[in-house]
This record gives structure tokens, sequence and C-alpha cells, in this order.
């Protein structure tokens, strides 16, 4: 395998795992994918106006903490 | 030729297993590596999920990998998102690790390590793992519903009301002892109570920035919060030794009893966004990255246990807990083997992000054997200290005295040798004023970590730094739980008094919203002030209770899991969830008859009361009652910790009556009566 090759499969590697760690901190704390969220709304709702990256995040936030959310282990 | 390779390498694992734990179990003498636990602990869980996970995937509950998960089939990007399967793995993870795994173990090291070892392994692989993989599948597929109402829609409506009485009730117990466990660990510590207090602005600091500078930058702010607790632990330690600020910070546990209580209240009704979100992240990060960390101090540390592998406290007389090795290791040991509350996690936000039924061995079975590791872990940090000062840390006052000489004449009748000037100079070097009687699990913990982790870096000299970070870290998550719980609590009470009143359901109402938290915060309140005005330190009675019910639950659970594969016919498989169930059952219904009527006063609530009443009636008095209202008191804790405890009993015997009922109503049918989403696409409910 040439040297270039490699040294870009790394970088992609690399830059997926950080991707995914960030998803996987991020839903910890009970926020999904913002980008996953606007792309499924873009591709099947093209007619609405998607939540912007605030009004996401809060209502998430609120949620988490909502009735039937917020279950944390003892 | 795979399946000789695949033969082969899990023979072998097999057999160093079976060699570490032999060696475990044989040892006599001095102390023996750590290392034999983590590799006798890993080859169980590599040889499970191998080969049991896999048995229960396939054969028993026939796993579809084209069947739509409800993330596929009602994927809008907010509730439901197909999420790929590390980072489920992760958030699964993240959401069923809390303190119970952490204190369970500590608390069993009382009867050595192996006996704690031991059900920690078998419970996972047969009740703890099998419980969540089941519950999570049941749930994903019926949409994502909940436990409660997966009760109600398999075996009706009574059973799913009492179901949900019941884990009200467990909720309760959960926070008063959680509560309790922070109030033992910072009282009389001005240092430990700092850092906790400085959460509070800091939290506040994040919530304004998230809401109002950067919204919604929750990485950069996390940091930030981090790098100013660090910072709170380190100006701690000039807290803690200042002459004004030293006094203000050093709380009596009545004190700080009432300070959470005050504290609950608030931050439940208070916008989530100001302080219960950012401290949140704060305790999730900080919670994943101490044990990330304690796994790293072992690997490299390797220290060696230094607990027994059995004590003579088997036989029931132990100062940490009362109660014989069988049913009380069970209970105590809650939720690194088996926790009824996953159950409630597994039907939460999960299921509905799963992406395809494979996956869910994965999550369910894979994610729970970790829990597990970390209650191993936590089993180590305690075994690793010296016996004599797990024992001067975890005995009430009121068995080894209030100073270093009575607690270490004490421990040497047990056989633990230790100097009175040797237990001065630990507690100096944790920062503390003093080790004694500091109960409930977190402080030995938070010893055990220092040790480790001063070995890794800084040495003696960081110990009380460790010390601190692993006070906090503990402190931080359970009280993030607290008031997340509180909020829970808070929802399910408006629901079930909207029964009679339906204007309490609205969960926009002021006036609904603080009669619900009030009460809520009453109820653990009661509980939590009971156990620290205890003269045996309330985690001994409370910590059983607690134990019971969330075993309890984890069996309410499995009958549900029963009756599903009796409804789905799958009765054959069924003992799956039938073993442990009965096992669960066996020691609730055990743990909770003995709390009632055992004769010894220290573990039957009503004995208990029965010998107050007895002093009282010739005009004696019994510490630690200094007053005949005081000895009222206390009899009427006592009716009503066996009031509660019959409650838990009642609760379960009507659901395992249930589930008979609907397991012979599912056998007479020829068809397949599970109310289960149908696989095919045409049903959506979106």
């Amino acid at each position: 395998m040439p040297e270039a090759d490699l040294l870009c499969l790394c970088r992609d590697t690399l830059s997926r795992w950080g991707k995914d760690a960030r998803r996987t901190a991020s839903l910890m704390i009970g926020q999904p994918d913002y980008d996953a969220y606007l792309a499924h709304s873009r591709a099947t709702h093209p007619d609405q106006q998607p939540l912007d990256r605030t009004a996401f995040f809060r209502l998430h936030e609120a949620r988490r903490f909502g009735a039937g959310g917020g279950f944390k282990c003892c | 030729m795979g399946k000789l390779k695949t033969g082969l390498i899990f023979g072998a694992i097999a057999i160093i297993g079976a060699i570490s734990i032999g060696v475990l179990a044989l040892h006599q003498g001095e102390s023996i590596s750590a290392v034999w636990m983590v590799t006798a602990a890993l080859c169980v869980y590599a040889i499970a999920y191998r080969f049991y996970a896999k048995y229960l995937a396939g054969k028993v509950l026939q796993l579809d990998a084209k069947r739509p998960t409800p993330a596929v089939r009602h994927n809008d990007g907010l509730d439901y998102v197909p999420t790929p399967k590390n980072v489920l793995f992760g958030h699964h993870f993240a959401a069923i690790a809390g303190a119970g795994p952490l204190v369970g173990p500590v608390l069993a090291a009382q009867m050595g390590y192996l006996p704690g070892m031991l059900w920690i392994l078998v419970g996972v692989v047969i009740a703890g793992a099998v419980q969540d993989m089941l519950v999570l599948f049941m749930s994903t597929r019926r949409d994502g519903r909940s436990l409660g109402d997966m009760i109600r829609t398999e075996m009706g409506p009574i059973p799913g009301i009492i179901a949900q009485i019941g884990v009200l009730m467990i909720m309760v117990i959960i926070l008063a002892v959680l509560a309790l466990v922070v109030v033992k660990a910072l009282a009389e510590s001005p240092w430990g109570t700092f850092t906790v207090a400085a959460t509070i602005p800091i939290a506040i600091f994040m919530g304004l920035y998230t809401r109002y500078i950067r919204p919604g930058r929750v990485g950069e702010i996390s940091v930030i919060g981090v790098v100013l607790l660090i910072g709170s632990i380190i100006l701690g330690g000039q807290v803690a030794y200042h002459p004004v600020w030293g006094p203000a910070f050093t709380l009596s546990g009545t004190t700080l009893a009432i300070a959470m209580m005050a504290y609950g209240f608030i931050a439940s009704v208070m916008p989530v966004w100001l302080l219960l979100a950012p401290r949140d992240y704060l305790s999730t990060f900080l919670k994943i990255g101490a044990i990330a960390a304690l796994a790293i101090g072992i690997l490299i540390v390797r220290p060696e246990l230094q607990m027994p592998a059995i004590t003579p406290f088997i036989d029931g007389s132990g100062p940490v807990f009362s109660g014989a090795l069988f049913p009380f290791l069970f209970i105590t040991i809650a939720c690194g083997a088996v926790s009824g509350f996953h159950a409630l996690i597994a039907s939460g936000t999960t299921p509905k992000l799963i992406e395809n039924e494979n996956q869910i061995p994965l999550i369910g079975y894979g994610a729970m054997l970790c829990e597990s590791f970390v209650a191993v872990m936590a089993l180590i940090a305690a075994c690793v200290l010296d016996p004599a000062v797990y024992f001067v840390m975890n005995s009430p006052a009121a068995v080894i005295g209030t100073d270093v000489t009575s607690a270490a004449a004490a421990v040497a009748q047990w056989g633990f040798h230790i100097t009175p000037a040797e237990l001065e100079t630990l507690a100096r070097q944790v920062g503390e004023h003093s080790i004694l009687s500091r109960a409930g699990g977190a402080p030995t913990l938070a010893v055990g970590m220092a040790h480790i982790l001063s070995s890794v870096i800084g040495g003696e000299a960081m110990m009380s730094f460790w010390y601190h970070f692993a006070i906090l870290f503990e402190a931080l998550f359970i009280l993030t739980t607290v008031d997340a719980g509180t909020r829970v609590c808070r929802f399910m009470i408006q629901d079930l008094l909207g029964v009679a009143m339906p204007k309490m359901r609205n969960t926009q109402s002021w006036t609904g919203n603080v009669i619900a938290t009030a009460l809520t915060v009453g109820l653990w309140g009661y509980f939590l002030y009971a156990g620290v005005v205890d003269p045996l330190g309330g985690i001994n009675s409370l910590w059983p209770l607690f134990g019971i019910a969330n075993q309890m639950l984890a069996a309410i659970a499995l009958m549900l899991g029963t009756v599903v594969l009796f409804k789905m016919k799958r009765q054959r498989f069924a003992w799956v969830a039938m073993v442990p169930a009965f096992w669960l059952l066996v020691c609730t219904l055990t743990a909770g008859f003995q709390k009632l009527f055992h004769p010894d006063i220290r573990v039957g609530f009503l004995s208990h009361a029965a010998r107050y009443k007895g002093s009282m009636e010739a005009g004696e008095l019994m510490a630690p009652a200094k007053s005949a209202a005081d000895m009222q008191h206390i009899i009427f804790n006592d009716y009503v910790n066996a009031a509660l405890t019959a409650g838990f009993l009642f609760v379960v015997i009507v659901i395992l009556f249930y589930s008979i009922g609907a397991c012979r109503k599912a056998l007479k049918n020829s068809q397949p009566t599970a109310v289960e989403i149908p696989p095919a696409n045409e049903v959506a409910h979106a």
C-alpha cells in the first residue's frame, strides 16, 4: 500500500473515532446528533424549516429532565 | 476451522479464568495480587458474552436483524434516531453506571473479597445482564414502551398500577440512601464540603454560559467546568485549614441533611438549564473519567488485596451491615450484579435509539458486564486497604468509639492490627480530621482510589488531592441523581395524584410542581434524617432496605420477561428469566422477612422497636435516645421501616401472583399472545 494511502486511511480512521467520541459524549448527556437530525429533516421534510442548533439543544435539555425522562441509575 | 479456532481461544480463556478463581478461592495468608481478580472477571465476561448472550440472542429471543427497530420505523431525528452501536453503548453505559456498583461492593467487602466477587460475577452473568438484555428486547419490540407500560399491557392494569407505586417507593428509598452516602462522606469534612458546594456556582456559571453566551456549546463549557472543579479541589485544601472558612465548612450530619433537602427542592423546581443540566454534564464526564482512571490505575499499580478471602463476619455479626451472608450479601451488592433500576433505563431512551435488533446483546448484555467490572474495581479498591483501616472507617461509633485508641483496640479484637498513630497519619495524608466511622462506602472507596491513583501520579503528597477528587466525583453524580430523581418522583406523584385530581397532572402548573416536589423531598428527606441520627450510622438499616427494593424491581422485570416468553410461546426457554427471578425472590423475600421479624435487634425492625418499647415501659433510656420523646421517635422510625418493607413484599408477591396467572393463561392459548409491534412496516404509530 502506498504511503499516502496509508496516511489517508489513518487520518480517516482517527477523524471517524473523534466524531464517534464526540457523538457518544453528547448522547451521554441527552443530546443526539444535530447533523444527523438536519440531514434527516432535509431529506424527509424538505418543505419544513428544521430546528436550529440552539432550539434543538434546548428541546433535548428540557426533555432529559422532563416527565418520563431523566432516569439515572443509582 | 472457525469453530475450532473459537473453541481453542475460549478453551484457553476458560482455563485461565478457572485458574484465577481457584487461586483467589484457595488463597490464605498475607496478600494476593488484584490482577487475579481482574483476570477472573474478564475471562468470565468473555465466555458469558460469547456463549450465553449469543444463546439468548439466537435461540431464546430469536433476534431478527431484518425487523425494523423503533428508531428505524419512527426515525424523526429527535426522539427516535438510529444510532451507531458504539455511540449507543457509551450512552447506555453512562446511564446505568451510578453509585450503586461503587458502594455495594465496598460494604460487601466486610465478608472478605471472595463472596462479593463470586456474586458479582455469577449474578451479572445469570441475572443482571439477562435482565437488561430482556427488557431492552421487550421494549424495542414495543416502540420503546416503559417497564410500567409493558407490565400493564402484558399482565393487566392492576399489576401495572401496583408496579408503578412500587417504583415510586423504591425511588424514595434510593434517593434517601444515596443522599445519606453523601452526608456521611461530607460530615465534618470542610475540604469535601467546600468542593461539593463549589459545584453549585460553577454549574450556574456553566448554565448561564450555555444559555446566553454560547448556546449549546457543551463541549467547551464542560472543559472549563472540569478545570474549575479541579481548581476547587486544590482551593478546598486551603479552605479546610483556614481559621475562619475551615470551621464555616465543617458541618454536622444533621445540618448537611437539612441543607441537602433544601437544595434538592430548589434544584428540582428551578429551570433545569440553570443548575441541573450543567451539573449533569460535569458529573457524567467526571464519572466516566474517574472510572477509566481507576481501571488504568489498577492495571498499572497491580495492587495487592489485603483483605482476607473470607472473614468471620459471614455469620452476620459484622459491623458494616447486619445480617448473614445469605441473604444479605446478595442484597448488599445490588447494582454490580443485578439492578432493577436498569430495567427503567433499558425501557427508556435506549430502545428508541437502537439501530438493529442484533445490537441488543452488545448494548443490553455487554454494557451490564462493564457495569459489573466497575463493581469489581470498587471491590478491589476496598480490599487493597489494610483491613484494619477498612473496619475502622466502616464501623459505627457505637461499636468502635470515637477516638483512634478505642478504634484500634476494637479492630484488634477482630484480629486486625493497626496503631492509633497509623490511623492519625492516614487521616492526615488524605486531608481529613478523622477517618473513623466514615460509613457509606464513599470515603472507603475514596481512600482506596487515592491509594491506587497516588501510586501512579503524585505519590503520598497527592493522596489528599486524589481522596477529595474521588469524594467529589461520587458526591457530584449522586447529587445529580438525587435532583433528577426528585423530578422523576415529582412527575410520578403528579401522575398518581392526577387519578383523583386531574388538575395535579398539569406538569406546567406551579402549584402542582411545588406540592409534588415538596412531597417527594419530604419523603426521602424523612428517611435521610432518620438515617443520619441513627446510632448505627443509618447505612446499616437503610442500605439493606435499598438493596431489597432494587433487587425486587429486578425480580419484577424478570417476571415480566418470563411472562413475555410464555406469551411468545417460547416457554421452553423461559428458564433464562425464571431461574434468576426465582433466586432474587428467594433472597429478597427472606431478607424482607428477616428485616421484619428477625429476633436480633440489629436486623429486625420489629424486635428493635419491641426492645425500645420494653425499655421505655421500664422507664429506662436506650442510646442514642436522650429523652422519652427520642425513644418514641426511634420506635416510630422502626414501624415506618417495617411498613415500607412490608409494602415491598406486598408489591413483589402481587406481581408474582399475576405473573403465574399470565403464564398459565398463555399456556392454554395455542397462539402467541405477546403484544408486540408486528415485524412488517405497515403498522406505524408515528
